[in-house]
């Protein structure tokens, strides 16, 4: 995770609001059921920013600014020592 | 009278815009680097896809150099009309009120709609008289107006719904049926339709061009003031 510099990895996490209307979630949420998986309710659609910084002062301004609209999304930052090593790839059909 | 038509990368309607204002006044195209605004009387924020709508739509344009000089040339009066993605540029400064989402049917639409005025006391309706009815295309995937229920009420009560969607003709979604908000002073306007696009008879409606010659109106009257 730490950069040569000292730098971190950073994750944001971004959400749409609850309580205002997410049409890619019930996009999302229309189509599993047609490939039979049933009994998936309250998909939403958000976005993943990864960026390595120096440090983390400043990440939660970046978010207010730029990388999320507070109007309108929800944001999480993920520190470096939540994000971790990446998971195995779950076994599938992955192609 | 003199127009400037904002060019961001990836803005696609300014060409219009600058030719629909041409009927009204003079116009030229502003490059998004430019940090002054050439003296110009009204600044337009054309449609398009300004960055290639990376991020959220809108979100990045806001901070092109020429930025800047449009939110000081709005503090200080000037007429700005924001339109698609223009509206969506000026919602994500913060110059004016919510945000633009995407569409609650999610498909791009592209049709013609009607609206009303809402509000004829701004730099772009002052040559529209209150409710009257306008035909104008939209073409947009985000174009569903959102703010806050609270914030809502007080935008409609300050009359900062300069257009709304006529009965059946709300496209996206759009809170309040919105088309087109205003901020509290009037001087800049921001809409999802295109009136650039309904200026000759060619291509049905000439309604659009009602929001240019209030502008040149505006601009009349601001320099009367000044004068007197």
């Amino acid at each position: 995770v730490a950069r040569a510099d000292g730098g971190v990895k950073v994750q944001v996490l971004i959400r749409p609001k609850e309580r205002i209307l997410d049409p890619q979630g019930q996009a999302v949420e229309r189509a599993l059921p047609a490939l039979g998986f049933d009994g998936v309710e309250s998909v939403h659609v958000g976005r993943l920013v990864e960026l390595e910084v120096a440090d983390l002062d400043g990440v939660d301004a970046m978010c207010e600014q730029l990388l999320a609209n507070p109007l309108i999304e929800d944001y999480e930052i993920r520190a470096p020592e939540a994000v971790g090593v990446e998971p195995e790839p779950a076994p599938g059909r992955g192609r | 009278v003199k127009f400037g038509v904002v060019r961001f990368p990836g803005s696609c309607d300014e060409v219009d815009a600058l030719l629909a204002c041409r009927r009204f006044a003079e116009a030229e195209i502003l490059w998004h680097r430019e940090h002054d605004l050439l003296g110009v009387d009204a600044v337009v924020l054309p449609g398009g896809f300004s960055y290639g709508d990376y991020l959220r739509v809108g979100a990045i344009a806001r901070f092109s150099p020429v930025m800047d000089a449009v939110v000081e040339f709005a503090r200080e009066g000037g007429p700005v009309l924001g339109i698609c993605n223009g509206f969506q540029v000026l919602c994500e400064a913060g110059i004016l009120p919510g945000a633009l989402l995407p569409n609650a049917g999610l498909r791009f639409l592209c049709r013609q709609v009607e609206v009303r005025v809402g509000n004829p006391d701004t730099a772009f309706t002052r040559a529209c008289a209150r409710e009257e009815r306008l035909s104008l295309p939209v073409k947009h995937g985000a174009g569903r107006f959102y703010a806050p229920h609270d914030a809502l009420d007080e935008i409609e009560a300050n009359g900062q719904i300069a257009l709304r969607y006529a009965a059946g003709h709300n496209p996206n979604g759009s809170a309040r049926d919105a088309a087109g908000v205003t901020n509290e002073a009037g001087n800049v306007v921001g809409l999802m339709p295109h009136p650039e696009h309904a200026v000759d008879p060619l291509t049905g409606s000439t309604d659009g061009g009602r929001l240019f010659a209030s502008a040149v109106e505006q601009v009349a009257g601001r320099a009367a003031v000044a004068a007197a």
